[in-house]
């Protein structure tokens, strides 16, 4: 599991940090830990794009942890 | 709690909002073409604080004050107003002032761009394209590893300032108040600075569209990068929506005046007009976000984006100040220096400022 933290980071980095990962990672699955709303929503659009599952692993108003998964694993 | 704006069809209501919103104001009152524009309308806040002494362009403008408040208010009642600040604030301020300086070259931001297409001024065109390519720029900064550093969490305290300077800046306007005969508070007598729509639906107008898009997070910019960047469609498609919106009501108004020349606020030098905004969206790429979208995350607390709006602001008296800003002639002798300069120092940040992968 790629462990992917975006704390303090605004957009676009989180969204951008995401993607290389999943690039250089692919069929791996990777963990985002991210502190804004609006970070978690782009991460998890481009998630979805990209047919990746998303398990919310932590959300709290503070911060969240989600893990995306690629399809077939 | 399911945010539904942040969904494909809550992004073409916020945009639809804008679109029509910003129609309506210009019936109601606001310039041509200008029913909303954020760089212009804090250009002329920075009027009538006096920061410069264009007096055609002064009026402390009630829709900036109702974005960063109504973005605050809807971030608090969602549990998203969180302080936070301290990423290279003085390169925020910075491409602050020079994304304004290339604003005020093509004579708008990306909102007003939009309107301006869609009121029929061609010479939109070649601010957009500009826009695109400052943005596409950018993106290979972002796609280098460019970034500008963490944010820290703040007091609470702190993210209330900029909200509480906006509500000090509404006083003044409803009070009128005069510091010295003549000004400051100035408000111009004639030009764009003396077309407003009335107060009330002005500030009605920046609250309801500072809420909306605060949750649909809203962004002009954002919304093109992402295209480009990690092709995705969700932004792009609130803006097609305010333009196409913005582009019925005018016609249903009366407003729809296609050409070149002789369109309101805006001159038809080609080259000046792609390269003030290609100079604009590449700040606004490394900045994170459009100018709309800096005034919504001041709201929502964060400061940094609060150091850029200051910026802006800071941005526009220079521009005014030392004759960069373009006006209904065309460029300035200074203007296009001033473009070159704020590129070279873009491209020096985004080529230092970059995190080893």
């Amino acid at each position: 599991m790629i462990e992917l933290d975006v704390r303090g980071l605004s957009c676009p980095i989180p969204v951008v940090k995401t993607k290389q990962a999943m690039d250089k990672n692919p069929g791996e699955p990777i963990a985002v830990s991210g502190e804004t709303a609006v970070s978690r929503e782009n991460i998890s659009r481009l998630a979805t794009m990209r047919k990746y599952s998303i398990k919310e692993d932590l959300i709290s108003n503070d911060e969240y942890r989600i893990i995306l998964t690629p399809a077939g694993q | 709690m399911k945010n539904i704006f942040s969904s494909r069809s809550g992004i073409i209501i916020v945009g639809a909002a804008i679109g029509i919103g910003a129609a309506l104001l210009q019936y109601f009152g606001n310039p041509p073409n200008m029913g909303i524009c954020v760089a212009c309308f804090e250009r002329d806040m920075a009027g009538a604080l006096g920061f410069h002494r264009a007096e055609v362009v002064q009026y402390l403008r009630p829709e900036i004050i109702g974005f960063v408040l109504g973005a605050f208010i809807a971030a608090l009642a969602a549990g998203e107003f969180k302080p936070r600040g301290g990423s290279a604030p003085l390169i925020r301020f910075f491409l602050g002032v020079f994304a304004m300086i290339g604003a005020l070259i093509f004579l708008g931001c990306p909102w007003r761009a939009l309107l301006r297409l869609a009121g029929g001024d061609g010479n939109a065109i070649l601010g957009i394209a500009g826009l695109i390519f400052g943005i596409f720029i950018g993106i290979q900064f972002l796609k280098q590893g460019f970034s500008l550093g963490k944010a820290h969490v703040q007091k609470k305290s702190s993210g209330w300032i900029f909200p509480a300077l906006m509500a000090g800046l509404f006083l003044l306007l409803v009070f009128q108040v005069s510091f010295a005969p003549g000004g400051p508070i100035f408000f111009s007598q004639k030009g764009p600075g003396s077309q407003h729509a009335p107060i009330a639906i002005s500030i009605i107008a920046g609250l309801i569209i500072g809420a909306l898009a605060q949750r649909s997070r809203f962004c002009t910019m954002g919304a093109l990068r992402d295209v480009m960047l990690v092709r995705d469609f969700h932004l792009i498609s609130g803006v097609l929506s305010l333009l196409i919106f913005a582009f019925v009501m005018n016609i249903i108004l009366g407003q729809f005046k296609p050409g070149f020349v002789g369109q309101p606020v805006a001159h038809t030098d080609h080259v000046w007009n792609f390269l003030g905004m290609t100079l604009a969206g590449l700040a606004f790429v490394l900045a994170g976000g459009c100018p709309g979208r800096q005034l919504f995350l001041s709201g929502e607390g964060d400061m940094d984006a609060g150091i850029f709006v200051l910026g802006m602001i800071a941005g526009a008296a220079v521009a005014h100040n030392f004759f960069l800003a373009s006006s209904p002639k065309g460029v300035t002798a200074f203007g296009p220096a001033a473009v070159i300069i704020g590129l070279v120092f873009c491209l020096i940040t985004g080529f230092t400022l970059r995190e080893k992968n």
